[in-house]
């Protein structure tokens, strides 16, 4: 008994920290409308910068004083990355900031273990909570007690903030409408730069907090990233109440998981996130997400198949590709299949995104079904290679089938957290059931057939198949199919009053992009000859987005330039220097301040002002002059 | 009124949100070719009603038979393969595509060319989808991104979508709010000029008296959720429960086109 409750005790000690996090990343989404992917890194900036300040500054004060300045510091640094990178891309599309904040958070990995060294840190005991307290028999530290207070005293500090101040009436009125707080003559940028301010403060408070806990580590904000997202979920975005109780809730699972459910522990509270949003699609404090207000005068060119010239174009750039190995060597060659396999992973996501405004954060479950179900019929059925590829794509397709159905029924970022956490069954299946998928070591031995073995034939077999799933995608881009995606995109009220079942519509969508990114998958695992449960991973679900944005989310087929920049860009810098995560972080956040529609897109705006330029005197309208509004509202 | 046959027939229509009762004990029918206006002040419930015509809301209560068949409790798009268009009070079209397109995704809808994959849009039923915009005077905008347009071509637009299923009801949620007076008059007189030639009923809800009174067959008053008159243009104008609640003393809708004429 004494042991159930100081495992609870245990659990909503970690809960403060938990609800520290979340509410800061909740109240950045609720105002800003960022995903901000570096939350988890401005948390471990907390960590390390209140480790050295505890360290260097003596007694007690030092200790306090010194996890106090941490997060102020910390909070500085947010205020200066809002001020000079996440301003200039406000007006970018959708989740465009998700893409600045991964780059800032590859660059925090790379520049703390540079800074800090590679090695754990373990932290000061806290002045005054040094001992443990007896209970039931059993010893609590006296910092968790201390901890389980502070939530609470935390979460009524932000009601009174929130109720009390007029920051704080601002905030929540402009979580519910923040085009009408401008209207008001409130100072948005302030008003978002301090919100960000305060959002970064908490992280990296609840990171400062943790040192007595844990050790501090690089990998750290990956960790807390991840749950943080959870927690948000559950609890309703913009809802700090919902962040508490989802947060002790979280803490909670994760510490009798481990005892009752040990099978299943590591995909608990993914479980738990899934069966919150099917009953409840919103979290459990959240309200529906207001429509977003189409900013007028966004001029939003339309999507127009190839003409001649591009499509000729298309063509000398794929028979270049396909000269390549008469000039290229055998590690270039490998380098150029798994370029391929991840224009096909890229495009098939950007199909989703793009045309259906569907933005999974979880794709790579689909990747990685492909890959195994290819093991699966090579190493367990011993089929031929060509139905391995024709057929392990299916695993992909079934998977999405089911996970897509329960997906669409909602919409924008509760839409991608129950992808993401589908992903994440996905892979603690793979991980876990470790007699049929081999676990951790995942399955080994899967090779090409004579007829696609060798550098040069498995690249062709790529490139190939990939020129062939993004031609499909684009052919159903522009067919009746694709137009009633785009629709149900545009405009859900008018596909339904036009007979739309806009529903069976993006599943379907869905189907077919999972089944895509399984071709995807089934290539990578005769090019790596093996699968592992990282095939489904976090991390290529993040790089699968990150493609699709680099490219430009709101052209026909820009992930494919996004994947080969993208994809080429990392392997290169791997093995040129040891920080390859802090120049590719950079580069992509240069790109995302000089491109801020993303490389194709910035293109074609070049390309349609240079058109419009040059043939500016015939294009005026045909319409009828007399029927010209004179004073549309 | 009876003994002509009904298009749309509305029994007992009721609707609560809370403490609110938006909507209450709504009857009223609708006849093929025939305009009928829904007027009342803000909040009188002439949205949700609509709302309740096409499965938008569910309605608490009461029963919408469209030629005889009972369509309550539908979904809208079920409704829409019925056969009633819809247009709506704020805009709802495809931003993203050209003006054409957006006619071509309503066909392609009728046509359940839904799931077809491997065709281009390009070329499907685009000459259909001329003809609807020229019926609302919108040939020449045809290429024309539907993002740019002004609101009252979007308006003229929504009218040509809603024509798309050959529909054999209108329902129209204030058809003319936001456009320019000259604008006002050119819309309802086309609606009402293909309302009579097609034989479709149009139901509209409206704000502007001298639309209301110009083009209607027959007008509806809502007040707090009930119809508290209903009648010719004429009878409604001098309902002294009317004058009281909307329309005030001493005004003179429509009255000068009735001299014209």
């Amino acid at each position: 008994m004494g042991f159930y409750f100081v495992q609870f005790l245990t659990g909503l000690a970690s809960a403060s920290a938990l609800f520290l996090v979340a509410s800061g990343l909740s109240i950045i989404f609720g105002v800003t409308r960022i995903v901000n992917f570096a939350h988890g890194a401005f948390y471990m900036l907390g960590a390390y910068i209140a480790f050295t300040l505890t360290e260097r500054l003596s007694g007690a004060f030092g200790f306090w004083g010194g996890i106090l300045i941490a997060a102020l510091a910390v909070a500085v640094i947010g205020v200066i990355v809002e001020m000079l990178l996440l301003r200039r891309i406000y007006s970018s599309p959708e989740l465009f900031q998700l893409l600045a904040t991964f780059g800032l958070t590859l660059m925090v990995e790379d520049l703390v273990v540079l800074i800090w060294g590679p090695d754990d840190l373990l932290g000061r005991r806290a002045p005054g909570f040094r001992g443990a307290v007896e209970m039931f028999g059993q010893n609590v530290p006296s910092y968790d007690l201390f901890m389980i207070v502070l939530g609470p005293v935390v979460l009524g500090i932000l009601w009174l903030l929130f109720h009390r101040t007029r920051w704080g009436i601002l905030v929540r009125a402009a979580t519910q409408d923040r085009d009408m707080v401008a209207a008001l003559g409130v100072n948005q940028k302030w008003l978002f730069t301090s919100v960000f301010g305060a959002g970064v403060f908490l992280a990296a408070l609840g990171g400062a907090l943790q040192i007595p806990r844990d050790a501090v580590h690089h990998a750290l904000d990956l960790r807390i990233i991840v749950e943080v997202f959870v927690v948000v979920v559950i609890g309703g975005l913009g809802s700090i109440t919902g962040a508490f109780v989802a947060a002790v809730l979280v803490a909670e699972l994760n510490a009798f998981g481990i005892l009752i459910l040990p099978k299943v522990s590591i995909v608990l509270v993914f479980l738990v996130m899934a069966v919150v949003l099917i009953v409840r699609p919103y979290g459990l404090f959240g309200k529906p997400e207001a429509v977003a207000r189409k900013t007028p005068g966004l001029s939003v060119r339309p999507w127009a198949p190839f003409t001649r010239n591009e499509r000729i174009a298309c063509l000398v750039g794929v028979a270049l590709a396909a000269l390549l190995p008469l000039v290229a060597g055998n590690y270039a060659l490998t380098v150029g299949a798994e370029i391929a396999i991840f224009v096909i992973f890229a495009a098939s996501l950007h199909f989703l995104m793009s045309v259906g405004g569907l933005a999974s954060f979880g794709h790579a479950a689909y990747f990685g079904l492909g890959a195994y179900g290819v093991a699966f019929l090579a190493k367990l059925a011993g089929l031929p290679m060509i139905l391995c590829l024709a057929l392990g794509p299916l695993l992909g397709l079934a998977g999405a089938a089911i996970f897509g159905f329960f997906a669409v029924q909602l919409s924008g970022v509760y839409f991608a957290m129950l992808t993401l956490a589908f992903a994440q069954i996905v892979w603690s299946i793979a991980f876990q059931w470790v007699p049929v998928t081999g676990g951790d070591n995942g399955i080994l031995g899967i090779w090409p057939e004579q007829w696609a073995a060798g550098p040069a034939r498995f690249y062709w077999l790529s490139l190939g198949i990939a020129v062939a799933v993004v031609s499909i995608l684009r052919i159903i881009v522009f067919s009746p199919f694709g137009y009633a995606l785009r629709g149900t995109r545009d405009s859900l009220l008018r596909s339904e009053s036009i007979g739309i079942d806009a529903k069976r519509i993006q599943w379907t969508a869905f189907v077919i992009a999972g089944t895509a990114a399984g071709i995807g998958g089934s290539l990578f695992a005769y090019l790596k000859g093996s699968v592992f449960p990282d095939n489904i991973g976090i991390g290529l679900s993040v790089d699968a987005l990150v493609m699709v944005l680099l490219g430009g989310v709101e052209t026909v087929s820009g992930a494919v330039i996004g994947a080969i920049v993208f994809k080429a860009l990392s392997i290169w810098l791997v093995s040129q220097t040891d920080w390859s995560k802090l120049i590719l972080g950079g580069v992509i956040v240069l790109i995302v301040v000089a491109f801020p529609k993303g490389i194709v897109g910035m293109i074609e705006t070049w390309r349609h002002s240079w058109r419009a330029r040059s043939d500016a005197p015939s294009a005026k309208p045909a319409g009828l002059a007399a029927s010209q509004p004179e004073g549309a509202e | 009124m009876s003994e002509a046959p009904r298009l749309l027939f509305v029994e007992g229509l009721n609707k609560s949100y809370g403490g609110v009762h938006a909507v209450r004990n709504v009857s009223f029918s609708v006849a093929p070719g025939e305009i009928l206006a829904l007027i009342g002040p803000n909040g009188a419930g002439k949205t949700t009603c609509f709302n309740m015509l096409n499965g938008q809301t569910p309605a608490d209560s009461g029963r919408v038979v469209l030629r005889g068949q009972d369509i309550s409790g539908k979904q809208p798009r079920e409704v829409w393969r019925l056969g009633v268009g819809r247009t709506f009070q704020i805009t709802a079209t495809y931003a993203s595509m050209t003006v054409r397109e957006n006619v071509q995704v309503a066909l392609i809808s009728f046509q359940s060319k839904l799931y077809s994959m491997l065709n281009a849009t390009q070329r499907f039923a685009s000459d259909e989808a001329d003809r609807l915009l020229g019926l609302v005077g919108m040939e020449g905008y045809a290429a024309r991104p539907c993002g740019e347009l002004a609101y009252g071509d979007l308006k003229r637009l929504e009218l040509a979508l809603a024509l798309a299923n050959d529909p054999k009801l209108l329902l129209m949620d204030e058809p003319t709010a936001g456009m320019a007076p000259r604008e006002r008059v050119e819309l309802m007189r086309m609606t009402a000029q293909i309302a009579r030639e097609k034989e479709i009923g149009v139901l509209f809800t409206e704000h502007d008296m001298d639309v209301v009174f110009e083009h209607a067959d027959r007008i509806i008053v809502l007040n707090r959720g009930s119809i508290i008159s209903e009648g010719s243009p004429d009878q409604v104008r001098n309902d002294p429960q009317v004058k009281a609640v909307y329309l005030g003393d001493g005004l003179v809708f429509g009255q000068h086109a009735e001299a014209h004429a």
